[in-house]
């Protein structure tokens, strides 16, 4: 990253400053006895509108809370745009959130790309940019860049995992790697890298696709040509389905690890056939709503009510919607223990001070920890594997430092 | 040279789809004369009608022609509604109004049926066929479709008379006129066919890249570039160029050191330009005199 | 592809105003500087008077007005065909970051360099693209723009142009002390670049030069008979072309503050070449309306509907089609015609 960091660490003194004095802080604007005003960036139109699901998804849970009287009288105000994930377009929308319709935060914007751009505009106009909806690792750096935080498990930590768990199972295997070649690949590929340490030359076949390719059938060819007996596929859901197809197909059984944006058992391995997907490893920090376990499952029964209610035009085997509903509900614990102190900075210091904060949809075992000097939400990860029929988790709750 | 064999064979697999989508090219281009960039998401809006037909409990196989004729009576609407409207305009506006039409098109599909992948059924089964799985009992099926529609459209083109009239009206619009040839008709009917077409290719490749809205989004212009490469009149030459695009992109992606395995799709896209400036009609086209 | 046929509007606009009589044309040409004038007047006001993120916007109109006008050179006065000038804008912009950030180069400096680097990609790729039919030049111009992301992220380039990450620049402030915003500043100083670039450019057509490059767009077979060398010509315009081009996308850098691969897509050069046709092919003036149709309509068609604004857009853009098929040019050109035989 070639970051010119300088002018936003001289900012960062007079605003940790200002963060440590909370009372005298005004509410932030938008924000009046009966409104906040949260606004949103999302894909809506484009090449990655499938994600615009997210961004409806928080739209429909705001409604659920303002319908039940807001929090604290205030009902939420949720104006979201599309900048069709084109980073330019997300700089426009950004500013008009901020300077026209002049909501309090911006809340999950998505995607690596149109954060990127908006970085330093938000921390420059000192305004939040809470839970982006992206995986990098860049958004925990509360030093240089106090008004961003990220949501998810970042990537890297991820790619470390699978790293780990091959050194202590398969420490004589060749390791093949498929990889979306755009950020996100990228980064959970250097998790990886960064796992294996000096034992990185068990890998012996790494292959980039396009999100513009129509198969990867023949990367796999390749990577199977290259003698490869471990298998990581870092695809989304789309090309995770073709790459587990064709390794049936191939009648090809690696050892194979599969990232966890493309676990979901109704999107992906349906598609795929279940049947090929047997034995596959991966982690996971959601819950899947399709697992023959999630009917039980009380935290699941209300979050299918509220889509029955709020959004019966989702579609419940969308991941997308499970992570919206989890996104969502931090939000508004952040926004009840920021009471009436509805305070730019003191919404980012409470949204810094989420202690073992329990989403629902999270599995078991894994909370939501934020502070001053950490500000990734979502560090624990379980591994799962795939039996055949649902994911069978084993092994404890690792986070990021652990591993 | 095994690995050589395998993504040779794997890059005729994929080498079948792009010819499928070539050969409803060049179809459109006989029939108008122009390139319809709105033809892939056309394509993928009728399979996801297959789709829905199937999931109402409808079987493939009443499913799949009922999807031909709609699609074909869908190409004429929007012949007679949306271009007829505009025919004498600049050939740019056209351009806008494929881009318009692509828009709508594909943002209705997403609005319909959403962004979750489906899996579509094949007719051929998944058995693999040849090389331990490279080429599946569909992706032949595949092929040998992709075979019976090129000599059903040499046939149709070459010997009847209203295919002899299409491409007359395609070709000289105002001395087609002349020798009463409904030029309007002809090109209505062509839209219908190219739908048609494209409705088959579309699901033909379903099974193999999943159903989604933007299954066909880059798919059109490898489509597009093995047309051009076997020469856009020529239906031949289209399925050729198509599988020549699969193979030269699996091998350069394989075999060419650093920028290979990042940069396949602009090398196959190189190659074909090349190709062009040594033989500008293409591999199979006429070449085509300009009157001065 | 019938490609000449419809576009030499800007042609007969003159005409129809050349046939006036003489004292009339003069009293037009008063007329005409008096409007720019007052237009470029309100353009330099409009800054003050609305909110710091329309005056983004705006600028951002101005952009894609120089982005349209490069494809306009190339498309309305040469007959050529681009569905590939994001590359350009996308070289423009490269080149100003990595300037602004590896080497601090001063931003006014990044834009000159950025049109040249522009020019010279645009005369290198011409060179075997237009020994391609027309038809075969929208294959390699639309390849161009697939490939182009590719590149930008290309790991070898990485340390150059930050990879699938991008690169950060720092906006500039006005410069003397002025008191203007860096917003206001900066669109000013994209409005002078951007006429500065409009009058060169009715220069150039104008020159003989220019009617050499049309010449070759109305019948290049006596064009080649009259001594114009067809290809070094069509090699030209395709560079400058790609210098106009190249130089917004250096602007677009700096107003934006930000480059990445996921900037310069297909979209951008489908973007580029709807705003020239609904401007009017072959008007310059249009880009800038074409220029603002890419910013604005997006952002009405989803007040329509979030779910469905691509198809809002698709149909806003139909109906703009049928209304005015050869754009607002087009329409100019219909009414100023109508309004002549109005008068005999």
């Amino acid at each position: 990253m070639a970051f010119a960091l300088r002018p936003i660490l001289a900012m960062t003194a007079g605003a940790v400053a200002l963060a440590a004095t909370p009372a005298l802080a005004q509410n932030a604007p938008g924000v009046t006895a009966t409104e906040i005003k949260i606004g949103n960036i999302n894909p809506y139109s484009g090449p990655a509108s499938a994600y615009g699901v997210i961004g409806k998804t928080i739209g429909a849970y705001f409604n659920k809370i303002n319908e039940a009287g807001g929090i604290n009288g205030r009902k939420i105000n949720y104006i979201t745009y599309d900048d069709g994930y084109s980073p330019p377009k997300a700089v426009e929308q950004a500013r008009k959130l901020v300077e026209s319709d002049e909501v309090a935060i911006i809340f999950q914007p998505l995607g690596t790309p149109s954060n990127s751009a908006i970085h330093k505009y938000m921390n420059g106009k000192q305004v939040p940019q809470l839970f982006v909806a992206t995986g990098a690792t860049k958004w925990n750096d509360p030093k240089n860049f106090p008004w961003t935080m990220g949501w998810q498990p970042n990537y890297q930590t991820e790619g470390k995992i699978y790293a780990k768990y091959i050194l202590q199972n398969h420490a004589k295997g060749k390791i093949g790697i498929i990889f979306q070649n755009d950020d996100y690949g990228k980064d959970l590929l250097k998790g990886l890298k960064d796992g294996l340490g000096d034992k990185a030359s068990m890998i012996v076949s790494e292959v980039p696709y396009e999100v513009s390719v129509p198969t990867i059938d023949s990367q796999i060819v390749q990577i199977k040509g290259a003698g490869a007996d471990i298998l990581i596929t870092i695809a989304t859901p789309k090309f995770a389905a073709q790459v587990i197809r064709k390794v049936a197909e191939l009648s090809w059984q690696p050892t194979h690890f599969l990232n966890n944006v493309a676990i979901s058992v109704g999107a992906v391995i349906k598609p795929a056939g279940p049947e090929n997907a047997k034995g596959i490893i991966s982690t996971a920090y959601l819950k899947d709503p399709t697992d023959p376990g999630a009917a039980t499952d009380p935290a699941f029964k209300e979050w299918a009510a509220f889509m029955d209610k709020y959004y019966p035009d989702g579609n419940k085997l969308d991941g997308s919607t499970v992570f919206g509903y989890g996104a969502a509900k931090t939000m508004e614990q952040v926004l009840k223990q920021a009471g009436n102190n509805l305070s730019r900075e003191n919404i980012m210091k409470e949204a810094a001070n989420l202690k073992n904060f329990e989403v629902g949809v999270l599995l078991d075992g894994i909370k939501i920890n934020t502070s001053p000097t950490d500000f990734a939400p979502i560090e624990q990860l379980q591994m799962q594997k795939f039996d055949g029929e649902k994911w069978e988790r084993f092994g404890p709750v690792v986070s990021g430092e652990s591993s | 040279m095994e690995l050589f064999l395998q993504l040779v064979l794997s890059g005729i697999a994929n080498g079948a789809i792009y010819a499928c989508v070539a050969l409803a090219i060049v179809m459109i281009y006989q029939a108008i004369h122009h390139l319809n960039f709105a033809q892939g998401e056309m394509a993928m809006f009728s399979t996801f009608i297959a789709w829905q037909l199937m999931q109402w409990g409808m079987p493939f196989w009443a499913a799949f022609p009922l999807t031909i004729i709609l699609s074909f009576i869908g190409g004429v609407v929007i012949e007679r509604v949306v271009i007829k409207p505009i025919e004498n305009a600049p050939v740019l506006t056209h351009v806008v109004v494929f881009i318009a039409l692509f828009t709508i098109i594909n943002s209705m599909a997403g609005f319909i049926w959403d962004f979750t992948i489906k899996p579509f059924p094949t007719p051929f089964g998944t058995a693999p066929v040849l090389g331990g799985g490279l080429l599946s009992a569909h992706q032949a099926g595949m092929i040998a479709v992709t075979l019976i529609m090129l000599v059903m459209l040499f046939v149709f083109f070459r010997y009847t008379s209203t295919g002899l009239a299409m491409r007359a009206a395609a070709a000289n619009p105002a001395s087609a006129r002349l020798v009463g040839i409904r030029v309007g008709w002809m090109t209505a009917l062509g839209w219908g066919m190219a739908s048609a077409i494209g409705s088959v290719a579309g699901m033909l490749i379903a099974p193999v890249v999943f159903l989604e809205p933007n299954m066909m989004l880059t798919i059109l212009l490898y489509g597009f570039a093995g047309a051009v490469l076997g020469g856009l009149t020529s239906p031949g030459g289209a399925v050729l160029g198509g599988v020549i695009v699969g193979i030269v992109e699996n091998l350069a992606g394989a075999y060419i050191p650093v920028v290979g395995a990042e940069l396949k799709l602009p090398i196959a896209l190189l190659l074909i330009i090349a190709v062009l400036v040594v033989k500008p009609s293409g591999l199979m086209g006429r070449r085509t005199v300009q009157r001065v | 592809m019938a490609l000449n046929e419809n576009i030499k509007f800007d042609g007969k606009l003159d005409g129809v105003i050349e046939t006036s009589g003489a004292a009339v044309q003069e009293k037009r040409a008063v007329i005409g500087s008096a409007v720019t004038i007052i237009v470029l007047a309100l353009a330099v006001a409009l800054p003050f008077l609305v909110q710091g993120f329309v005056v983004f916007q705006l600028t951002m109109v101005m952009v894609y007005a120089i982005a349209i006008m490069g494809l306009n050179i190339l498309t309305g006065f040469n007959g050529q065909f681009s569905l590939g000038h994001s590359a350009f804008f996308a070289i423009g912009a490269y080149t100003a970051a990595i300037l602004m950030d590896k080497f601090g180069v001063s931003y006014v400096w990044t834009l000159p360099l950025a049109g040249i680097i522009a020019f010279g990609a645009g005369f290198l790729f011409g060179l075997p693209a237009l020994r391609l039919e027309p038809i075969y030049l929208a294959l390699a111009t639309f390849a161009l723009a697939v490939a182009t992301p590719q590149f930008l992220k290309l790991t070898p380039l990485e340390h150059w142009t930050g990879g699938v990450q991008g690169i950060v620049i720092i906006k500039p402030d006005a410069p003397f002390g002025l008191p203007l915003s860096q917003d206001q500043w900066l669109y000013l100083f994209t409005l002078a670049v951007g006429f500065l670039l409009y009058i060169a450019a009715r220069n150039i057509i104008t020159s003989r030069t220019g009617r050499a490059i049309q010449a070759i767009r109305d019948n290049p077979i006596a064009a080649r008979a009259m001594g114009v060398n067809l290809r070094l010509y069509k090699t030209l315009t395709f560079g400058v072309s790609a210098f106009y081009t190249g130089v917004a996308g250096a602007l677009a850098a700096i107003v934006v503050q930000f480059v990445a691969p996921d900037s310069y897509t297909l979209v951008l050069a489908v973007a580029f070449l709807v705003g020239m046709v609904i401007g009017g092919v072959g008007w310059l003036p249009g880009s800038l309306l074409g220029g603002a149709f890419i910013l604005f309509v997006p952002n009405i068609a989803e007040e329509f509907s979030k779910g469905l604004s691509g198809a809002v857009y698709g149909v806003i853009l139909l109906l703009i089609i049928y209304i005015a098929p050869s754009g607002a040019g087009g329409l100019l050109l219909k009414t100023v015609e109508y309004f002549g035989k109005w008068r005999k």
